[in-house]
């Protein structure tokens, strides 16, 4: 009977033997038979479910990570001057950069979303008992890593909100005790933001952190395999007793929907809300009101309550002791009982703090649209990286070319508007030859292509968002006026 | 693992999924995972050919010299000329040289120095009077005709024109080791 039932297993396919020779033939040399056995036939006590899936789509999000992330390396110099220039030629100029960029950019707010659901889910199930105290640690870790990897690769585009919101961010790590300043300038690799800043968070975010996190991952999938799977939450998590599913095939076709769903709509926000990038960094800016990203906003909120001498217990002394609570919760928590109706103290303290952060995180979001300053100047930024996405690539190096350092000024018309540019201090603002300052934006380009009437209008009379940057109505004779125009039009 | 750690239960109940459904899913999940890659790989791919997608900008004229410098030219006479290029992100001032040479009536011809064999650069052999590839001794005369040599066609003459007394030229490349001038894009 038993050998009957060996022979009935092996699959026979009318039209397939020489399929099959071709299989034993690679079988026998790679052993791929084992591993797929090894891969896919990992028994799942009760059997496959949806809420099985996040461990594998995560693993496929950080697939997509990686692939993504190793392509925009193609067109990305790591470094203050070339940082924000090449990131604008992926989006603007680069066939599907602005496609790609975003899948990376939505990516890491998926991961983030998927890695809380993980962990959720873990949490709720009770499924770091039993055996599973490395296997939870790992899964933290790289909770951790996961975090820092957002961190690194916020800054790299080097606009506005990159560099204002790493700024905050570094300058925290100066609030921990003993080596907090030294640990500041270690991350900027300086007192101040720059181009070191920018590799070291380059050399982070592709080669350091995502080396150890493929270690982890193995590690973490190692340990999960030894321990086996926990099952559902009335399972035991030493001795599984319900009947078993193999992972193969409810379980992968389970994860394989979710990872697709996930790309679907990865793919539409990308295409249709393709992530923006905003006007370079800029450390003059004294008006920028820097936000994190939305999953950093609960933590952003938290540090407005701690003032003086006690933000080092905000800042240092609670997220310490959070943190340690997560990573300890499978030697403090040792009952089998994994039901959570039944762990009515775990899961109310970790239900508070969930809540504690999604409450925080709304209250970040209402607080700014509260304050009609803040409102303004977040509108007014948005609107600036509205501006900065209409504009045309321009080149690194467009201002030191053959023709621009020398700006001859041939026509008269323009030489005399010259004088009247630098006699009513248009360059104190706009620079000398309307290169723009940090005061004032640049008139080559865009602004000197505007009509003659147009720009006439806009000197004599500035609009509302002109006048709040400082800009005074032009008060010269016509004639001047003409000439101003003439100079500013000659301007390349 | 630990044999106690499966229940009878368990093992037996492993091989609930029949064998041909097994195989069935498995076809496909692959069929599925192939279609789906090929698509994703789609953009990534156009994303690393862009620059063999697009038309590289033209470059424009630059200045060689004053046309006077060159009324009594007897020899080829090598210039550096200054060529604003865009590198990607980058708008570069890249030197490149060419020879002037003298043309009938008067006028100049100017030769990019690149040999049309494998792209090595030419020097003007003063004493033989001939260009001479130093790679694999292609021999040009000194109108840039080719003499001798693995080369299959003459030196390639650049485009140019004088416009208000200047000598101006279009610095160009050409596909090596054909017997035409093609010019490269």
């Amino acid at each position: 009977m038993a050998e009957a039932n060996q022979s009935e297993k092996k699959p026979v396919h009318p039209y397939g033997s020489r399929w099959q020779r071709l299989y034993h033939w690679f079988n026998r040399r790679t052993g791929i038979g084992m591993l797929l056995h090894e891969a896919l036939d990992e028994p799942i006590p009760g059997g496959a479910r949806w809420a099985y899936v996040f461990g594998s789509v995560l693993l496929f999000l950080f697939i997509s990570q990686t692939i993504t992330g190793i392509f925009l390396a193609l067109y990305y110099v790591p470094s203050a001057a070339s940082a924000h220039t090449t990131i604008a030629y992926i989006v603007k100029e680069v066939t599907g950069g602005s496609f790609l960029r975003s899948l990376h950019a939505y990516g890491s707010s998926a991961v983030v979303i998927v890695l809380l659901l993980h962990l959720t889910q873990t949490y709720l199930y009770g499924a770091y008992k039993g055996r599973r105290e490395l296997l939870w640690i790992s899964g933290c870790v790289l909770l951790g890593l996961m975090l820092a990897m957002a961190f690194t690769g916020y800054l790299l585009p080097w606009d506005q909100k990159a560099y204002f919101a790493t700024t905050v961010g570094t300058n925290m790590a100066s609030d921990v005790p003993l080596i907090g300043g030294w640990l500041k300038r270690f991350m900027r690799g300086g007192n101040e933001m720059g181009t070191l800043t920018v590799s070291r968070f380059f050399v982070a975010h592709v080669f350091f952190i995502p080396a150890v996190i493929i270690g982890l991952i193995a590690t973490h999938v190692y340990l999960f395999r030894k321990a086996g799977a926990a099952g559902p939450p009335s399972e035991d998590p030493i001795h599984p007793r319900l009947p078993a599913q193999r992972f193969y095939p409810r379980q992968v076709v389970m994860d394989t929907i979710v990872a697709l769903v996930m790309i679907l709509i990865l793919g539409t926000l990308s295409h249709f809300a393709p992530t923006e990038l905003g006007p370079k960094a800029n450390p003059a800016d004294t008006q920028y009101v820097p936000r994190p990203e939305w999953y950093y906003l609960p933590i952003f909120q938290w540090l407005k309550y701690w003032r003086g001498p006690y933000a080092i217990i905000g800042i240092v002394v609670i997220p310490a002791i959070t943190a340690a609570l997560l990573v300890l919760v499978p030697f403090i928590d040792r009952r089998l009982e994994r039901r959570p109706w039944r762990r009515p103290i775990a899961v109310g303290i970790f239900l508070l703090i969930l809540a504690g952060f999604v409450g925080m995180g709304l209250m970040s979001v209402r607080d700014d649209r509260r304050d009609p300053s803040i409102a303004k100047q977040v509108a007014k930024q948005r609107e600036e990286t509205e501006e900065f996405m209409r504009q045309p690539f321009e080149p690194e190096g467009a201002a030191t070319s053959i023709s621009a350092p020398m700006v001859i000024v041939v026509d008269p018309l323009a030489a005399a508007g010259k004088k009247v540019y630098e006699g009513e201090s248009c360059d104190a603002c706009h620079g000398e030859n309307g290169v723009g300052t940090a005061a004032a934006p640049k008139l080559v380009g865009a602004t000197a292509q505007k009509p003659t009437e147009e720009l006439a209008n806009l000197l004599r009379h500035p609009t509302a968002k002109m006048i709040e940057g400082e800009m005074k109505p032009v008060d010269v004779s016509d004639e001047d006026l003409k000439a101003l125009i003439a100079y500013i039009k000659s301007l390349k | 693992m630990n044999e106690a750690e499966y229940s009878p239960e368990t093992t037996q109940r492993e091989d609930v999924e029949s064998v041909t459904r097994r195989s069935f899913l498995g076809a496909l999940l692959g069929f599925g995972t192939v279609v789906v890659g090929a698509a994703l790989s789609v953009p990534l791919i156009r994303f690393a050919l862009h620059p063999l997608l697009t038309k590289t900008t033209e470059i424009g004229w630059s200045d060689v010299g004053k046309i006077d410098e060159f009324a009594a030219l007897a020899a080829p006479a090598k210039r550096l000329i200054k060529v604003e290029q865009l590198d990607a992100w980058r708008k570069i001032i890249s030197e490149k040289a060419i020879y002037v040479v003298p043309a009938k009536n008067g006028a100049v011809r100017v030769l990019s120095p690149i040999c049309p064999h494998l792209g090595c650069s030419i020097p003007w052999n003063e004493t033989k009077q001939e260009f001479i590839c130093p790679c694999h001794v292609a021999v040009f005369a000194k109108d840039g005709a080719l003499i001798s040599g693995p080369a299959r066609r003459s030196m390639d003459e650049l485009n140019s024109k004088v416009e208000d007394g200047m000598l101006k030229v279009r610095y160009q490349y050409f596909r090596q080791l054909i017997p035409q001038k093609e010019a490269l894009s």
